[in-house]
């Protein structure tokens, strides 16, 4: 078979290629979500009035039954497209505490994580700097941080609302402790990495420290620190949730937790694909961050 | 002796736990616009010698005197080329110079700095690779580089640290010829390691042979008595030459073994096997 050397056709690139496939698979699991919430349709006999009138009293819906029965109530791909399109359309309403617009509450948890994560990076990367740069120091806070970092970041949230007596600072200190120990020791692995011939060459030059530390080794760690801010953003974006479901209120993960209770599980399901997705355009907002600051050597 | 520029007196570097120093007595002074090589086994201090001269590390005992004043720590009036080249890989070609530049002038406005630099990359022949990253040059060129960065601030003395090692032998020779030509245009005082013979014929006044260690010593000054204007393509043509050569390679591969734990003179001779072997 002879092919063209020139070119290979459009379908041939690897790329477009896992587009369809991924494309392939997302029709897969929507045909079987489909086929899983079809009403099944049972030649059963059919219920006297008497049966339907009991029924409906009982909180039953004598309808699916007399069709023999739904799978489930399971939301099918209609009921989940109309909720995502009247979410999608109208993201910003407030209707009251229990009853705020996707966006709303996105915005909320974002503003959170935004702000604790913020608190975070400000202690790290100095506190990060200070250890890589002394071992002194590094020796000091390592028992510290050895024991801290393996804490569940939810186990600090009754000492937060108890100290802070404040559910929105508590959510946000919930934040900042989660995100602040990759933060930490990735800077503080960056600073102690930096190639003693680098700062050989500062030293040679009779560098000022305050330029020493931002010409020379932050650009040296700046790879590792983006790393470590990298990790700490997919961790606080995971613990929002969690945390949000806890204090209550507002945000994302309160969101999920009063459609729970609403039973309303299209919301549920849409919240968590608007969760996914706003964690994927986190990681790769900082991917392509971490991409504008890695050299090569 | 009084007149000269660098001095070193007793110099001697322990390092702790070790049973001998790995240096020691060692005494030898560099005159201003020469160019001093340095030959000897791996092992013996070499190294330690020229981060000490940098200020970078610190002797066990001895002192280091540069114009009349004690070396104790780095400083921009001693530029240093290191052995891997030590480009800083997130700056281009003309911003690792401006680095260098901007640290000597603070004071210098951003297009006195960029004039500096660009003289200073032309003066290496890199002038076409002013914007590119070390991660885009070959060997040769970051080399390059960091030669054009320990000139650019103009220092008093230059100290090279084996610049040539990882290179071919091609690209050394084409280097070595540069080296040579900026060294006699700035007249620069050179302090300068190397493990090749010829390279330090081709470019030394001066040729410190240190002795093995523990315990290391210069064991000799060879004064090379070749024309200064010499080049690559002629050197080996020269009746000196062999002479001379002869005297280092016999001293690396078999006197320096036997004048280790001291045994080589504090103040070391000086010597010049060209002329004598020119009289015979």
């Amino acid at each position: 078979m002879a092919t063209p050397a020139v070119s290979s056709p459009w379908w041939r690139s690897e790329r477009t290629r896992a587009r369809l496939l991924s494309l392939l698979l997302m029709a897969v699991v929507l045909g079987v979500w489909h086929l899983a919430t079809l009403p099944k349709v049972a030649a059963g006999p059919a219920l006297t009035p008497e049966q339907v009138e009991y029924m409906k009293l009982m909180g039953k819906d004598p309808g699916g039954v007399a069709g023999g029965s739904t799978a489930s109530n399971f939301p099918t791909l209609a009921v989940m497209g109309a909720t995502i399109w009247s979410s999608i359309t109208d993201p910003f309403y407030d209707n009251g505490p229990n009853d705020k617009g996707i966006g709303i509450q996105l915005a909320y948890s974002l503003g959170r994580v935004g702000a604790g994560y913020l608190i975070a990076a400000l202690v790290a990367i100095p506190l990060g700097f200070a250890i890589g740069m002394s071992p002194l120091v590094h020796r000091a806070l390592d028992p510290f941080i050895q024991v801290l970092k393996p804490i569940s970041p939810l186990a600090w949230m009754p000492l937060a609302l108890y100290t802070i007596k404040d559910s929105a600072a508590s959510g946000i200190f919930v934040i900042f402790i989660c995100s602040v120990w990759p933060m930490l020791i990735n800077t503080a692995f960056g600073v102690a990495g930096v190639r003693r011939e680098w700062l050989n060459v500062a030293r040679t030059l009779e560098v000022s420290a305050w330029r020493r530390a931002v010409e020379v080794i932050l650009p040296a760690a700046a790879p590792t620190i983006l790393t470590g801010m990298r990790i700490s953003m997919g961790i606080a974006w995971l613990v929002i949730v969690a945390a949000e479901m806890l204090v209550g209120g507002t945000g994302i993960g309160y969101f999920v937790w009063n459609e729970w209770n609403n039973l309303s599980l299209p919301n549920v399901i849409f919240a968590i694909l608007m969760i996914g997705l706003v964690g994927m355009a986190l990681d790769a907002a900082f991917g392509r961050l971490q991409k504008a600051v890695t050299y090569v050597d | 002796m009084s007149t000269d520029f660098l001095k070193i007196e007793g110099l001697g570097k322990a390092y702790p736990g070790a049973a001998e120093p790995v240096f020691e007595g060692v005494n030898f002074g560099i005159q201003r616009g020469e160019f001093v090589c340095i030959i000897g086994h791996s092992g013996c201090g070499k190294t330690t010698i020229l981060n000490t001269l940098a200020g970078l590390e610190h002797s066990s005992e001895g002192h280091v005197f540069m114009d009349g004043r004690e070396v104790t720590a780095p400083g921009l009036e001693r530029g240093v080329v290191f052995q891997g080249h030590a480009l800083m890989p997130w700056l281009t070609v003309g911003q690792n110079i401006a680095f260098a530049v901007r640290s000597k002038w603070p004071e210098k406005g951003k297009s006195e700095v960029l004039s500096h630099v660009e003289k200073y990359v032309q003066m290496v022949g890199l002038g076409a690779a002013i914007d590119k990253l070390p991660s885009q040059l070959s060997g040769g060129m970051k080399q390059r580089v960091g030669i054009a960065r320990a000139f650019a601030i103009e220092p008093k003395m230059l100290l090279l640290d084996e610049p040539f090692g990882a290179l071919d032998a091609l690209t050394r020779g084409t280097i070595q010829d540069e080296l040579l030509r900026i060294c006699a245009e700035t007249k620069q005082t050179v302090f300068m390691i190397t493990h090749d013979v010829d390279e330090a014929i081709l470019l030394a006044d001066k040729i410190l042979l240190m002795s093995n260690g523990p315990r290391a010593r210069i064991a000799e000054i060879v004064v090379n008595t070749l024309p200064r204007d010499r080049s690559r393509a002629g050197l080996h043509h020269d009746p000196q030459f062999y002479p001379l050569r002869n005297h280092l390679v016999d001293f690396l591969v078999a006197r320096a073994k036997d004048l280790s734990h001291g045994r080589a003179p504090t103040h070391p001779p000086q010597v010049r096997p060209g002329l004598l072997a020119q009289a015979a």
